[in-house]
């Protein structure tokens, strides 16, 4: 059974439509990447399925269960999100402890102190940073933090929306090996957005590349490793992302 | 002939409850009318290194220097008033977000038409084929309707164009670039790189870019400087950069992953093998 299942979804902010008939499968355990550049809809596609652009036409499934237009408790159980911007998603005045205690309170889970700690276990954050404040952290601290409050209710699955882009080289080594990691250990299923062809190509086994909306072509990270991609703007990013190499 | 630019032993330093910091610890360079690249993460001072030169800090934050020539004028002693006649006219800053640093509430056309007012005594009917010259010079294709749009009418590649438009508008000798594309996506970045590049060579100017990224930097520069707390702590000819000795160079590219990529995982910086035990 898929992991995730999408087919002819379109998705309108008001009267534009943003995404034009997407469809693709994501298996139990794979690793899945959307790539393309600002505006394609790779990233509405991601809130679509988190329920944060709820004006959808298609169907979502997530391991065979329709995804509801409303608030899915068991749906967020299942899937949880990672946004982008680590100076962003976290609130400014709550510690981390509130943070990550938060959707344990919601979903009325708990043994809320060992949760957490094996939390910051697993992201590699020292317990002490537990009562700290966002700010007193640095970006690739708080992208831990981020990626801590999503495993908070062992989630299957990991919306993960260009969780490097905002951070240097040298931690953004750190947040892909951590990812890594997470995923061979909790047997977790990534559907990754960015537009970064070689963080697809440590992180993944199969992307999609979109443009104006629509998926022009899937491929497989052998296939972008062998720069087998077959559509004219797939190889447009090929050549765009390395051209330094040349 | 003289260069371009000269600094020697630049610090800046901010106050914090526990006495003064250096965020820049003794830097010093020169630059003739070539690409000089400044590389290192954040924190690392390099766009404090920028914003020094252009003598854009204030106060708390000070600033020495044993030397900051500039065209051989030394800068440290400039007035106000004086590097008000510098900035913009001989030395210019593209800054990074397109969002943040143009005027919201005026059109892209009069933006660019300010730089020139400031600094040239031309007729209005000049500025005017000026600006529309400069528009072409960054590609942008339709530089009358464009000029007449307000920056949150144009995109953040386009809103880059502008701003770079606005910033060699009044013919600088030289030009700093601090991440002038990190807000910007793969596909804009190459292009926006290109027409600072074009621009620079021919025009003959000196050009700053400063920028986290190395693979960037090599491309389009000639010499970098790559900078660790505030220290330069390697040069070199772009072309060189592979054999870069600095462990904290070295770790820097181990880190970026590459496609068709093979590692199962990607190395992380050691800071502990040049940095003192805090």
């Amino acid at each position: 059974m898929s992991a995730i299942s999408i087919s002819d979804l379109c998705v309108s902010y008001g009267d534009t439509q943003v995404t034009t008939d997407i469809g693709f499968e994501i298996a139990e355990g794979e690793s899945f990447a959307l790539v393309g550049e600002s505006g394609s809809g790779k990233s509405t596609v991601l809130k679509a399925i988190a329920g944060l652009a709820p004006q959808w036409t298609g169907t979502i499934s997530v391991f065979g269960q329709l995804r509801t237009h409303g608030i899915d408790r068991p749906f967020a159980r299942q899937c949880q999100m990672v946004f982008q911007d680590p100076y962003g998603s976290l609130h400014p005045r709550k510690t981390i402890d509130a943070t990550l205690s938060e959707p344990l309170a919601i979903h009325r889970v708990g043994d809320q102190d060992r949760r957490i700690e094996a939390a910051l276990d697993a992201v590699g954050l020292d317990r002490r940073f537990r009562f700290r404040f966002p700010h007193q952290l640095s970006g690739g601290q708080r992208q831990r933090v981020a990626i801590a409050r999503a495993l908070m209710l062992e989630p299957r699955i990991l919306l993960l929306d260009e969780p490097t882009s905002a951070l240097d080289v040298s931690v953004q080594a750190e947040i892909l090996n951590l990812l890594k990691r997470l995923r061979r250990e909790q047997g977790l299923t990534y559907l990754l957005v960015t537009h970064n062809l070689p963080v697809v190509s440590f992180l993944c086994d199969r992307l999609a590349v979109m443009r104006q909306g629509r998926v022009v072509e899937t491929a497989t990270a052998d296939q972008l490793k062998d720069a087998e991609l077959k559509s004219a703007y797939a190889r447009e990013l090929l050549d765009l992302s390395s051209p330094h190499a040349a | 002939m003289a260069p371009l630019l000269e600094v020697e032993n630049l610090r800046v330093s901010f106050p914090t409850p526990r006495g003064r910091v250096e965020v820049v610890r003794g830097v010093s360079l020169a630059l003739g009318r070539e690409r000089l690249g400044i590389v290192g993460e954040s924190g690392s001072g390099k766009s404090m290194t920028g914003r020094a030169i252009l003598r854009l800090i204030r106060a708390p934050g000070r600033v020495t220097a044993e030397r900051l020539d500039f065209e051989g004028r030394s800068l440290l002693e400039a007035s106000e008033r004086e590097m008000r006649g510098i900035r913009g006219a001989r030395m210019s800053m593209v800054m990074q977000d397109p969002k943040y640093s143009l005027n919201p509430v005026m059109t892209v056309g009069a933006q660019i038409a300010e730089a020139l007012i400031m600094h040239s005594h031309l007729s209005r009917q000049e500025i005017r084929q000026r600006v529309q010259a400069m528009l072409e010079a960054v590609r942008i294709d339709d530089p009358e309707r464009v000029a007449g749009l307000y920056p949150h009418e144009v995109s953040g590649g386009m809103g880059q164009r502008v701003m770079i438009a606005m910033m060699l508008a009044p013919e600088p000798a030289l030009l700093i670039a601090d991440e002038p594309t990190s807000a910007l996506d793969v596909s804009v970045q190459a292009q926006v790189l290109d027409i600072i590049d074009g621009l620079v060579r021919n025009k003959g100017m000196g050009l700053i870019l400063i920028s986290h990224d190395l693979n960037l930097v090599s491309a389009y520069c000639d010499r970098i400087l790559v900078m660790n707390r505030g220290e330069v702590v390697e040069e070199c000819a772009s072309g060189r950069l592979q054999e870069a000795t600095h462990p904290y160079t070295r770790g820097l590219l181990a880190a970026i992953p590459r496609i068709g990529e093979t590692r199962e995982e990607l190395p992380v910086l050691d800071r502990s093998a040049w940095e003192p035990a805090a």
